[in-house]
This record gives C-alpha cells, structure tokens and sequence, in this order.
C-alpha cells in the first residue's frame, strides 16, 4: 500500500505534558508509564467529519438561545481554523463552551455561590467556512474560583473544541483575553513551558470585528497539526 | 508559511454542557451491516477511585475495513449509516458503555492489514492533553500480527484488548486505568 504522509511532531515545550505539580488534579491521573511511540495508520489520518447541517443556524450565538438576553458584556469571538501549514481548514466543527458573566457554568458540580443566568446556557457550535473562519458572539464569561491553591481564581476563559481533518488533529484548549490580571498565576495556563506558545492562547482585541454600538471583537486563530511534506519511506 | 500547533489545555469539569449535544453512545443504527457488540469499563485513577468526569471519543472502520473518510481510498464498500464516530461521557461511578459494530481490518505500515480495533481518545479534567489507545478484539487471531501491538512490550498489551464478559459474546469490557501496575498503554502520536 502506500505509505501514510505523518503529523508534525510539536517543537518541544509547545505543548503540555500530563503531569503538572502545580495542577493537583493531574497527580493521580497522568499515566506514569512511557507512552508508546507509534507510526501513523490509515486510522490516525482519518477521522471524523461531520456535515454542516449538524449544527443549527442559532448554535453560534449565545445570547440567542432563550427568550432574553443574557446579562453581561456582548462579544463577538471570531477567528480561524488553519494548519501548521497555513492551509485553512473548511467544514470543521468548532464547540465552545463557558461559565456566565458571574463565573458560574450552567453545570450540576458547579457549587461557585455566583448566579444562574436563566437565559444563558454557556455552550455553542460552529462550522467553518470555506477559509477556515468561524464566528460566535457570546458574553465575556466571569472569573471564579476553584480549589486548586488557596485563593486560586481562574482567569475569564471559553473552551474550545476543533476536529480537523484527522483523528490526530483532534485540540481541546482554552481561550483567554487580553489584559486579563489572573492569567500569570494560572497553572493551568502556565502549564505549557513555551512562553510564546502559551500567549498565543490569549485572544486579541479586534476593531475589525467589533461592531459599533453593540459589541467588541476578539480574535482567536486556532492551528491544527499540519502534515509533513512527504511520506514517510518504510 | 509554518506555524505552530495551538496548545492543548484541560476540558476541565464542565465539559458536559461544550460535548453533551454529540454524545453518541449507539455508534451503529438500523441496517449497519456487521457483528454487534457494546463495550463497557470504567474510568480509574491512580488511587483505584473511579473518574467520574472523563469522556471517551470513538474513531473506527466500518465492518468492511473502510474509513468514512476521502483519505481512505481502499475500494471497499462504505455504509452510508455508519460514520464510524462514538462520543461516550461515564457516569458518576466512572463507567461508560457504548454500542457499535466490529470493524473490519484496514491496512497497516509494511504492507500488512491491522488487526481489527477502534481508537480512542479520553478527555478529563487534570489532563491537559487527551490521552490516546486503541481497543482490540479478544479471540482475534490478527492480534499476533499487528503491527502496533507488536510495539507493546509483550506484557502490557492486554491492556489494550478487550475482555469477554459473563453477558456473552457481545458484551466487552475495557477499562482504563490511568496509574498503577495495571495502566493502560497509552500511545504517543507527537501530542
């Protein structure tokens, strides 16, 4: 058969390892044994796609999703999906989920004494589009607290989730936002040793997007591993 | 132009309300040709305390060894209900289970099949990046052969292939153990 073009290996410290002293929770979960090396199958460089008329017209605005407005400051987080290779990335799903304006996540274990928001849900679904671009307009989520340290806060964040075009271009991360106090005693932003890598999930104000009258813009580019130039010779 | 990756970072724990609208825990509908089998198992940490905020993603071959893919150009039928995609959060005990079908045999490195399996992700709070394994099949003769495994040394690899249970043939148990004698094999793919 022919052979699998691989995945780029991540230059070192730009990615995180599993076990983090100063993330409690990664203590007795990070596996303690060596990973194992593999090669990339035919499994590894497929992966799942989904149609864009899985996600609803609405899916993208969150603070369209019940009758009233959620309370806080209207966003608008928009950005790009490309590779490692500068190729945009089309028709890749993109879920985003949040805490409220209080810092409070419509979630059962979620115990912060901060107030529902009954017109928020926190959560929503984008696909890109032909140049790789998605856009979500949202409120900025609170700050809040979390055991981890004494007094540890996190730092305003939204999680996202991108597919890409392979199993092995599957990224969950975090965005944060610009100027935000908490961001340099974050471990879990902290977490990556590569100074400029971990600032690049710091989104960037953007008067592009930003729409008079109704809400400021942020932009948040997401880089999925792109493939090396040539296959691997076996 | 050549950029770098974005980091990975926790799902943390309130993934659910972000992954609940996908959760898929039936992978295989009505007129999916193939075996059936649900596989089910538990979410432990290193202190043997089941993980109730982790979740699973599923990616396989349908029964005919094809990916639902463009980059799987084998000539081998697709079917046309079977994405080959499984969502699966655990319940509060750690446990999850899902229903699929038994994939079929894609091609490997050196010019050899794969044994049959299914790859999996697993998010959890504490965990910055997913961690990545594959499921095989017990009583599957490929299993000697395949080239993955055979990168597993010997006495790990049962790790990585499901057990029969007492609920019969199609009913199998994987588990994963994240620390301890018994940890999972977990596979570096670069992230």
């Amino acid at each position: 058969m022919k052979s699998v073009a691989a995945y780029r290996t991540p230059d070192p410290g730009t990615q995180p390892s599993h076990l983090h002293s100063s993330y409690i929770s990664s203590l007795k979960r990070a596996p303690t044994k060596p990973q194992v090396l593999i090669p990339y199958t035919l499994s590894e460089v497929t992966g799942p796609l989904f149609r864009p008329e899985i996600v609803a017209p609405q899916a993208s605005d969150l603070t369209r999703q019940h009758s009233g407005e959620p309370l806080g400051e209207r966003i608008i987080v928009s950005g790009r999906v490309l590779d490692e290779n500068s190729r945009p990335l089309a028709d890749t799903l993109v879920e985003i989920w949040q805490a409220n304006a209080a810092g409070r996540y419509l979630h059962e274990i979620d115990q912060h004494k901060a107030p529902l928001d009954p017109n928020f849900t926190g959560c929503g679904q984008a696909v890109t589009d032909a140049e790789g671009r998605y856009r979500f307009v949202t409120i900025r989520p609170g700050e809040y607290p979390w055991r981890n340290h004494y007094n540890a806060w996190r730092p305003a964040h939204i999680h996202f989730s991108v597919f890409g075009p392979a199993f092995a271009t599957r990224l969950v991360t975090q965005m944060y936002f610009p100027g935000d106090p908490l961001i340099p005693f974050d471990p879990i932003f902290n977490c990556t040793a590569d100074e400029k890598a971990r600032n690049r999930l710091i989104s960037v104000f953007d008067w592009e997007t930003t729409m008079p009258e109704h809400a400021l813009g942020y932009r948040f580019d997401l880089i999925l591993r792109g493939r090396e130039a040539t296959p691997m010779e076996e | 132009m050549s950029l770098q990756a974005t980091t990975s970072q926790t799902v943390g724990p309130f993934f659910r309300i972000g992954f609940q609208w996908l959760n898929r825990e039936n992978m295989a509908g009505e007129g999916v040709s193939g075996e059936r089998i649900a596989i089910q198992g538990r979410v432990v940490d290193g202190e043997g305390s089941p993980v109730p905020d982790a979740i699973l993603e599923i990616w396989q071959a349908n029964a005919h060894g094809k990916y639902a893919h463009p980059d799987d150009t084998q000539d081998k039928p697709l079917e046309p209900a079977f994405d080959g995609f499984g969502r699966v959060p655990v319940n509060r005990e750690g446990m999850f289970r899902f229903a699929t079908i038994k994939p079929g045999p894609v091609p490997g490195p050196n010019g050899k099949e794969q044994a049959p399996h299914l790859l999996v992700s697993v998010f959890m709070r504490g965990l910055q990046r997913r961690l990545v394994a594959r499921i095989y099949f017990p009583d599957e003769p490929r299993n000697a052969d395949d080239f993955i495994l055979n990168l597993v040394e010997p006495a790990r690899r049962s790790t990585l292939i499901a057990k029969k249970t007492a609920g019969g043939l199609a009913l199998l148990e994987w588990n994963v153990v994240l620390q301890g004698p018994e940890e999972t094999v977990f596979f570096d793919l670069g992230l």
